[in-house]
């Protein structure tokens, strides 16, 4: 989880999709990012907090606008769809490529499928003797989880009200520095382990130390936004990775099934934490964070931005800091998560006469928690390939049903809970009902 | 059970359904959504009012193709994984040329599914019952020769052979025709050339 980006002028907010791009000011979230070796409170709790608001995040508002005003309205649902099938392959890549990197991983790299430990979090054992004792533990466990989440949420909140903008930052900085570096070390030395390879000490700490540094910059700062990219989906899928290693089983399942209501509840309530945020920071006309959300594509057309301030303004992307945190999902300029177009109907001047390419933004957490499921999916019991093929199309497509609603109701939406549901129907399902069959087909070589 | 049973059985099971995705489906992504989402009918009145009929074809090939992918990933990739790690095949006394043979049903399989997507579709569309049910009773038929398993030729030559007859039977039910084939053929065909620039 990274941090925030520091904030540069407006006149880079129209920089072209290949130059270089800047992150706003960091919204108020919390980095969090603790292994079990940092027992330590304060770290977990910034761990929780940024996992709540990735999940926030990754539930992922959508908003997406409806092409220029002043079309008639035939052409603009024509356009509205357009934008909203291309953004939903512009979705699919980096979803994709994270569960591709996290299975892929959890498939050859034996260190984290095996138990080692627990989270403070989840202090209740899945070793007891009954199945009742099991399952009230990891109901336990997902109590004390989301509680820790819920809290680190409003403290957040909390904090962006209160403008502690700096303890943020830092919070939010220490955060990505112990996932770029630390977390980078370890999974690297796995890696290493596992294929039997030999590096000596001066060239690991090079390659961190250079994987690590640039990092930081393409993420606070500015840089290539493939690269950001890159470095966001990788960061996303260690993070899912720990959870993989770290979670319980039982308790793993019934975390995903109370996050992505928590989601729900968070995003769509009038007194949810997470649209709290996003009112805040809408008042303040803020900026959001771009570090932690991933954001794909964006050009924003400079006509546009040489008109009037409120317009630039409009441009400019307030957005809220609290999208940011609560996982929206929207379409925005670049690294801005909300798009607005309020500004546009009044300026018939506004009108583009260029195409203007909007990015869609899906928060961190979406990521992390879609990789943990296919990950968990891979990672369990027999390790079946139809299981997780299974979950990962389920994923996608509440990923695309999120989409398609975020089109029609056009406001922000958390992108966790359907795929979240899929997923899991679709993993018990095919682990239970299907893979036994699939298996006794295919050993007789039987096709049906 | 080494490295180039793995990469040679998948490249002969998938290899087929992955050139078609990548050559037909993967550069029109948007073409293929708006299809699925209903509503390429009235978008592409809006573009050319004749085309109504190929979207429909489009679709019919793209869910073939597409249900051939599903069914053909779930048949094989538990084989597949099984293939790269330590074995003899056939120790038992089974066939050793196991997983040669899952490799080739599941080729015929998939490309069974996209002529036989591209029939259905059809048989619905013009309420041609006759084609539904010899579809329906072919895929019973390819299945039931699976139960005679170890006698892979039999069993792969007749699959082989009711899938270029549902080839043929699809072609033409597509659009296709002896002239047009032979066109293509020798590269004379000037709406293909033409069609190709358009959507470049």
């Amino acid at each position: 989880m990274l941090t925030f980006m520091a904030s540069d002028s407006e006149e880079e907010v129209c920089d072209e999709r290949t130059s270089l791009m800047s992150a706003e000011s960091p919204p108020p979230r919390c980095c969090e990012e603790a292994r079990q070796g940092l027992e330590d409170r304060e770290s977990a709790a910034q761990w929780r907090s940024q996992d709540s608001e990735e999940d926030l995040d990754e539930d992922a508002d959508r908003y997406m606008c409806s092409g220029v005003p002043g079309q008639p309205s035939g052409l603009e649902e024509e356009l509205t769809l357009k934008y909203g099938a291309k953004h939903v392959i512009m979705l699919f890549v980096p979803v994709t490529l994270c569960m591709v990197v996290v299975v892929a991983t959890i498939k050859s790299v034996r260190f984290y499928t095996e138990k080692n430990g627990q989270l403070i979090y989840t202090p209740f054992t899945e070793d007891t003797p009954s199945v009742g004792q099991r399952l009230l533990n990891s109901v336990l466990n997902t109590l004390i989880m989301i509680s820790v989440i819920v809290a680190m949420t409003i403290f957040l909140v909390v904090l962006y009200k209160y403008r502690c903008y700096k303890f943020i930052h830092g919070w939010l900085i220490m955060s990505s520095l112990m996932l770029l570096f630390l977390f980078t070390y370890i999974y690297l030395g796995e890696v290493l382990k596992t294929y039997n390879v030999a590096m000596d000490y001066p060239t690991l700490f090079l390659t961190v130390w250079n994987f690590g540094a640039v990092g930081m910059v393409c993420i606070h700062w500015k840089g290539p936004l493939v690269l950001q990219q890159a470095y966001l989906i990788m960061i996303s899928a260690l993070m899912a990775l720990v959870f993989i290693k770290y979670l319980p089983e039982w308790s793993a399942w019934v975390i995903l099934g109370a996050i992505s209501v928590y989601d729900l509840v968070a995003v769509l309530c009038p007194k949810g934490p997470l649209r709290m945020l996003v009112e805040t920071a809408q008042e303040r006309n803020e900026p959001i964070f771009p570090a932690l959300i991933y954001s794909s594509a964006m050009v924003w057309t400079v006509g546009m931005a040489k008109l009037d301030p409120s317009s630039q303004g409009a441009l400019q992307l307030p957005y809220d800091p609290e999208m940011e945190e609560d996982s929206y999902d929207s379409f925005g300029e670049p690294s801005y998560p909300e798009v607005f177009e309020p500004p546009l109907p009044g300026y018939p001047g506004d009108e583009l006469e260029e195409e203007e390419e909007r990015g869609v933004k899906l928060g961190l957490g979406d990521f992390i928690f879609y990789s943990v499921l296919v990950g968990k999916a891979a990672a369990t019991g027999s390790g079946d390939w139809n299981t997780t093929l299974a979950c990962f199309v389920a994923i996608l497509i509440g990923l695309c049903l999120t989409l398609l609603l975020l089109a029609v109701f056009k406001k922000a939406l958390p992108a966790l809970p359907i795929s979240i549901t899929f997923g899991l129907i679709f993993y018990f399902s095919t682990d239970n009902l299907v893979r036994p069959f699939m298996d006794t087909l295919a050993s007789h070589q039987l096709y049906i | 059970m080494t490295a180039a049973v793995f990469f040679g059985c998948a490249f002969i099971a998938f290899g087929p359904a992955l050139a078609l995705y990548i050559f037909t489906i993967a550069t029109e992504p948007l073409r293929v959504i708006f299809l699925i989402i209903g509503k390429a009918s009235e978008g592409l009145k809006t573009i050319n009012p004749d085309e109504t009929a190929p979207s429909m074809r489009l679709l019919a090939y793209v869910s073939g193709l597409g249900f051939g992918i599903m069914s053909g990933v779930f048949a094989f990739v538990n084989t597949l994984s099984d293939s790269l790690g330590p074995g003899t095949v056939g120790i038992h006394g089974d066939s050793p040329q196991f997983f040669l043979n899952s490799a080739f049903m599941t080729l015929v399989i998939i490309l069974l599914h996209v002529f036989w997507g591209i029939i259905f579709f059809d048989g619905c569309e013009k309420k041609k019952w006759s084609a539904l049910l010899v579809v329906l009773l072919t895929h019973l038929l390819v299945s039931a020769l699976t139960f005679i398993s170890p006698h892979y030729g039999i069993n792969l030559v007749s699959t082989y052979l009711i899938m270029v007859l549902m080839g043929i039977w699809a072609f033409f039910v597509a659009g296709g025709s002896c002239r047009s084939l032979k066109l293509c053929l020798l590269c004379q065909d000037k709406d293909f050339l033409l069609f190709n620039q358009r959507s470049r």
